[in-house]
C-alpha cells in the first residue's frame, strides 16, 4: 500500500499586503489554478484536497468547506489541518502522507492567508493560554526578542550580523516576482529602520501579506506518469512540544534540533553543509538566520555569522538559503510553510525561474510556529 | 475592471467565551486571591517547578504532584518594550503602549511566567534583574493572574 | 481491508459542563485511558494527532493547549499533527500517517467544551461572510431548511423524525458517559419548545464538554498485543457545495459517495445485510434517517419508516445508534470519534449495559464537517 511520494506540481499567488481584488475563496483559487497548471492537470485529476489557514485571521470557521468553490474539493475528500505559522508545513506533509497511505494518487494541497482580513496581532494574540498568558502577551514579536537578546547576550553577536541576513533575503527577493517586497536594502538602512523590540528592527521581521500556496503531490507511478522530474519526498520530521510560552528554552530552539538530528539520522546525513544545496529556511525574522543555521548542524553555536558575511547562504554561495527571498520578503502565515516546500521542490526540478541554485540534489524546507515549534521536509532529485 | 470600485465589509465580532481554568489552574488563582501566593507544581520523576501549576509534565508524561509555593521574586530573563498598537481581544480596544511585557523565573522556579513590568526604561531592564510581584490590594483580587498588578524591578 | 486496527480507546463522561478540566486535563485524562486500554506507554507511540477547532475553544492554535497533555511533549517530543474537524478525520489522517510506513503507532485525541463559548455565533462563522452570515443563520438554523426540504421532498412528517429522538434518548438510558437519557413519549416530543420549525427542543443534540482518544496500531504491533484489535476495514471522506443555495439538503451526495468507496474498500456488497450495527451523525433527529438512506441501508425517504417500525431499535435488526448517539451527548468533533470508539466497544463486545444482542461483526462509524452535513467520513469497522 505505501507508495514513495513525489511533487509534481506548485502554484502561488502573488503575495501582496492586500489583496482587495480577491475574496478569500477567489485567492484560493488563484495559487490551485497556478498549480494544476503548472503540473498540465484539470482538477479531474485531483483525487482528495488538503487546506488550512490561521481561523483568526480571517474568522472563518470551517475554511475547508467554505472555499470548496475555490479549492475545486467539491465532491471530493477535503480535509482541513492548522497548526499556526506551522500550518503550512503540516499541510505540506500531510499531502506527502495521504499519497504515501496509497489510499489517494494525486493530492493538491492549498494554504492561505488574508493577513489584512484582521488585526493581525490581535489575531496572534489569541494563540496564548487565555487565563495565563493573553492578558499579557503581545504577538509573536516579544518572544522572538527574548530569544535574540539571549542570543546575542551569550555569543557577542552583533546587530549588523542579522542585518545582514535580511540584506541576504531581500536581494534575493527581488528576484521572485511573487514575492510582496522585491526591493533590496542595505546593513545600514536595517540599522536605520524603526527599533519595534530590541533588539528587533523594522526591516530585520517579516511582513504581513495577503496570498496562497498550492502544492500537488503524487503516488511513485503517477507522478512518474505525469512529470518529467519530480520532487521526491525523503524524509518529514516534526516537533510541536510545549503549551505555554513560559516553558520554552529561549537559549535554544529545541524543537529544531531534534527535527534535524532525527532527520538526518534516517537519511544519513552527515556534513548539512556540503550534502544539502539549497534551504527554504520559515525565517521570520533575521536573527532566525543566524541562530537556527547553527541548531541545524550546519557551525557551530556563535559561528553562524562567519558563514554569512562570508557568503556561504546567498546565492552562489555554497549553501544558499531562501533563493525566493524567503519569509522576510513575504509571510501570508498559513501559505508560508508551503511556499518554504514548493520553492525547495522547484529548486529540485530545476524550474526555479530568475532564482534557480545550479545542480540541486537535496533541497531542505522548514515550518517555524506555535509555542517555537519545527516542521522539516526534505526533498530530492532521486527517489529515496 | 482594475479601475472599478473595490468594497470592503467590517465586523466587530464580539465572540464571549468563559473558559474554565480547571482543577490546577483554579488552586493557583484561589492561592493568589485569597492569599497573595503564587503556586506551581513539582514533576516528582525531573524535579521541575511549573508555573502555573499543570496536570502534565510534558517531557516526562506524569503528573506533577507536589504543590510548591513560588518566591513572589525572582529573574527577569527577557522583556520586550511593547510600542505597536492592535487590538487587544480582551478588550477589543487598542491596548495602551508602551508596556513591557517579561518573562519572569521566580526564584524556586524551572519555567518562566509571562506577565508586566512596570518599567519601560531599557536601562533599568535587562536579563538577570530582581524583579518581585506587587498584588492589588485586598478586595481588588478576583482570582485571575492579573491580580498581581504587574512586576517592579528592584535594585 | 486496511492493516491499521484500533488497539486502544477511552471516552470521558459528556456532560453540560466541566469546570472541573481545562482542555489540557480533559486530554491528559483520555490520553491515559486509551493507553491503559491498548496496555501500551506513552514512550511506545510514535505519532499523535490532536483534533481540535480553534472557534470553539476560543483560541488560534488551539492545540498547543493539549501538545503536553496528549503525550506529543514526551522525552523530547515526537511527531505530531492537528487536524481541524470532526474527530473521524483525526482518525482518518492518523491512519495515513501508520499507512504512510512513517509511524507504527498513533495516539488522536480530541476534545472540545460546547459549554465555553457560544454555539451560534461559532457557527455562524462556517457560512459565508459576504452573502450568508449576515442573514444570522447558524447550525440549527440551517438544518431546520435542510429538515423541511427533506420533509417536503420524501413527505416526512415532525412524528417521523421524534421517534428517533425517542429510540435514541431511550437507548441513552443504558449509556452512563450520555449526557440526555430519558423516555420520551410522542407527545413529549411533539409538545418540546419549538426552536427553528419544525425543529424541536428534543430534535437537537444538546451541547456538551468531552473528549475522546484512540491508539492506532499497524498490523505488526496490533497483533502481538493483548487485546483484541478492532480493524479498520474500510474509510472513505468527501465534500460537496458549500452554498446551502447550491444543494438539493434533501440530498447527501457526498455521504453517498463516502460510503461507496468505504464499503469497496472493505469488500462490502449489501450493507444492510453485512453490516451489524450503526453509529451515526444524528446532531438532529432528521440527520439519522437522511444519512441512513445515504448510506445505503435502504431507499431515500424509507429511513424514517423503517425506525418507525424499530429496524433500528436496539434490538433491532440493524441497531442504530445504540449508544443513543450524538442526539444524547454533543461534543463537538468529539461526537465522530465517539461514534468510532461506541462501534468498536459494540465489536469487542465490551458496550457494558449498551451491548447489543448477538454478535457484531461488522460496524460502520461516521462524522460529520461544514453546514448540514457538507463534508463526511465514514469508517468500517471489524474483527
Amino acid at each position: 500500500m505505501a507508495q514513495r511520494v513525489g511533487i509534481i506540481g506548485f502554484g502561488q499567488t502573488y503575495h501582496r499586503s492586500h489583496r482587495d481584488d480577491v475574496n478569500g475563496v477567489e485567492l484560493i483559487n488563484e495559487a490551485v489554478r497556478a498549480a494544476l497548471e503548472d503540473a498540465g492537470l484539470s482538477i479531474d485529476d485531483i483525487d482528495a484536497v488538503v487546506i488550512g489557514n490561521m481561523d483568526h485571521f480571517e474568522a472563518v470557521n470551517y475554511v475547508d468547506t467554505w472555499s470548496v468553490d475555490g479549492s475545486g474539493a467539491w465532491m471530493k475528500p477535503l480535509i482541513k489541518l492548522t497548526t499556526g505559522g506551522t500550518t503550512g508545513s503540516t499541510l505540506g506533509i500531510a499531502g506527502y502522507h495521504h499519497a504515501a497511505s496509497g489510499l489517494f494518487d494525486v493530492v493538491l494541497v492549498i494554504g492561505w492567508e488574508k493577513n489584512s482580513e484582521s488585526d493581525t496581532t490581535g489575531a496572534i494574540i489569541t494563540c496564548s493560554d487565555p487565563i495565563f498568558d493573553r492578558f499579557s502577551f503581545s504577538g509573536a514579536l516579544p518572544g522572538l526578542a527574548v530569544e535574540a537578546s539571549a542570543y546575542i547576550k551569550r555569543y557577542g553577536i552583533k546587530e549588523e550580523d542579522a542585518a545582514r541576513v535580511a540584506v541576504r533575503d531581500r536581494a534575493h527577493g527581488a528576484n521572485n516576482p511573487y514575492a510582496q517586497l522585491q526591493t533590496p536594502v542595505t546593513v545600514e538602512e536595517v540599522m536605520l529602520s524603526p527599533m519595534l523590540s530590541w533588539p528587533i528592527k523594522l526591516l530585520d521581521i517579516c511582513p504581513r501579506s495577503d496570498g496562497a500556496a498550492a502544492v500537488i503531490f503524487a503516488g511513485e507511478r503517477k507522478a512518474r506518469q505525469l512529470c518529467s522530474q519530480p520532487a521526491w519526498v525523503h524524509y518529514t520530521a516534526v516537533r510541536h512540544s510545549h503549551a505555554y510560552f513560559g516553558d520554552v528554552d529561549y537559549t535554544r530552539l529545541h524543537t529544531l534540533e531534534a527535527a534535524v538530528q532525527e532527520l538526518y539520522q534516517n537519511v544519513g546525513i552527515k556534513e548539512p553543509l556540503k550534502e544539502l544545496d539549497v534551504v527554504e529556511l520559515y525565517q521570520p525574522y533575521s536573527f532566525a538566520g543566524l541562530k537556527w543555521i547553527e541548531a541545524m548542524g550546519l557551525c557551530k553555536p556563535g559561528e553562524s555569522p562567519r558563514l554569512v558575511w562570508d557568503g556561504v547562504t546567498d546565492m552562489g554561495g555554497e549553501l544558499p538559503f531562501n533563493p525566493s527571498g524567503g519569509v522576510i520578503c513575504t509571510n501570508c502565515i498559513g501559505a508560508t510553510g508551503l511556499l518554504r516546500i514548493g520553492e525547495a521542490a522547484l529548486q529540485v526540478m530545476d524550474r526555479a525561474v530568475g532564482r534557480q541554485v545550479p545542480d540541486v540534489n537535496l533541497a531542505l524546507a522548514t515550518g517555524f510556529g506555535g509555542a517555537y515549534w519545527s516542521d522539516l521536509m526534505l526533498l530530492g532529485r532521486r527517489p529515496w | 475592471m482594475e479601475k472599478d470600485e473595490l468594497i470592503h465589509l467590517h465586523a466587530d465580532v464580539d465572540l464571549p467565551y468563559r473558559w474554565a481554568a480547571g482543577r490546577y489552574g483554579s488552586m493557583m488563582l484561589r492561592a493568589l486571591r485569597d492569599r497573595k501566593v503564587i503556586l506551581g507544581n513539582r514533576c516528582p520523576q525531573c524535579n521541575k517547578v511549573y508555573v502555573p501549576p499543570r496536570v502534565v509534565c510534558g517531557p516526562c508524561f506524569i503528573q506533577p504532584s507536589e504543590v510548591v509555593e513560588l518566591s513572589p521574586a525572582g529573574i527577569l530573563v527577557g522583556y520586550s518594550v511593547v510600542n505597536y498598537h492592535f487590538i487587544d481581544p480582551e478588550t477589543g480596544q487598542k491596548r495602551p503602549v508602551p508596556y513591557t511585557y517579561a518573562y519572569i523565573k521566580l526564584d524556586g522556579c524551572d519555567n518562566y511566567l509571562s506577565h508586566l513590568v512596570d518599567e519601560t526604561d531599557p536601562n533599568r531592564l535587562y536579563p538577570g534583574v530582581r524583579v518581585e510581584a506587587v498584588f492589588r490590594p485586598d478586595g481588588d483580587r478576583v482570582g485571575r493572574l492579573q491580580d498581581i498588578l504587574h512586576f517592579r524591578v528592584v535594585d | 481491508m486496511t492493516d491499521v486496527a484500533i488497539v486502544g480507546m477511552a471516552q470521558t463522561p459528556y456532560r453540560r459542563r466541566r469546570d472541573d478540566a481545562n482542555f489540557a486535563e480533559l486530554i491528559y485524562e483520555v490520553s491515559c485511558g486509551a493507553l491503559q486500554d491498548a496496555g501500551l506507554e506513552v514512550g511506545d507511540i510514535d505519532n499523535f494527532i490532536t483534533v481540535s477547532n480553534d472557534f470553539w475553544d476560543g483560541r488560534t492554535i488551539s492545540s498547543m493547549a493539549v501538545q503536553d497533555a496528549c503525550g506529543s511533549s514526551f522525552d523530547g517530543g515526537r511527531n505530531v499533527s492537528t487536524v481541524e474537524g470532526d474527530g473521524t478525520f483525526g482518525l482518518l489522517y492518523g491512519m495515513m500517517r501508520i499507512l504512510s510506513g512513517a509511524y507504527r503507532t498513533t495516539l488522536v485525541v480530541v476534545h472540545c467544551k460546547g459549554s465555553e463559548g457560544n454555539m451560534r455565533l461559532i457557527t455562524n462563522g462556517m457560512f459565508d461572510y459576504i452573502y450568508t452570515r449576515p442573514l444570522g443563520i447558524e447550525a440549527t438554523g440551517a438544518a431546520a431548511l435542510q429538515a423541511r426540504r427533506y420533509m417536503d421532498k420524501y413527505k416526512l412528517t415532525e412524528e417521523d423524525f421524534a421517534h428517533v429522538s425517542i429510540k435514541n434518548r431511550g437507548n441513552a438510558l443504558r449509556n452512563p458517559n450520555a449526557q440526555l437519557a430519558a423516555s420520551l413519549s410522542l407527545d413529549e416530543v411533539m409538545a418540546s419548545t419549538p426552536i427553528a420549525s419544525p425543529l424541536k427542543l428534543h430534535d437537537i443534540s444538546p451541547i456538551s464538554d468531552g473528549a475522546a482518544a484512540v491508539v492506532l496500531a499497524h498490523r505488526n504491533v496490533a497483533n502481538k498485543l493483548g487485546r483484541k484489535p478492532v480493524w479498520v476495514k474500510g474509510i472513505a471522506h468527501c465534500s460537496e457545495a458549500h452554498f446551502l443555495g447550491d444543494r438539493d439538503l434533501a440530498e447527501a451526495p457526498a455521504l453517498r459517495d463516502a460510503a461507496f468507496r468505504a464499503y469497496q474498500m472493505a469488500g462490502i456488497e449489501d450493507p444492510f445485510a453485512e453490516i451489524d450495527l450503526v453509529e451515526l451523525y444524528d446532531a438532529y433527529s432528521y440527520m439519522e434517517p437522511l444519512w441512513f438512506e445515504e448510506m445505503g441501508f435502504c431507499s431515500k425517504g424509507e429511513g424514517a419508516e423503517l425506525t418507525r417500525l424499530g429496524a433500528t431499535a436496539f434490538d433491532g435488526p440493524l441497531p442504530v445508534n445504540p449508544s443513543g448517539g450524538v442526539l444524547s451527548a454533543h461534543a463537538v468533533m468529539v461526537a465522530g470519534l465517539a461514534r468510532v470508539i461506541e462501534a468498536a466497544l459494540q465489536i469487542r463486545g465490551e458496550a457494558g449495559e449498551r451491548q447489543v444482542e448477538g454478535p457484531v461483526e461488522l460496524a460502520l462509524a461516521h462524522g460529520i464537517n461544514g453546514p448540514c452535513g457538507q463534508s463526511h467520513c465514514v469508517v468500517i469497522l471489524g474483527e
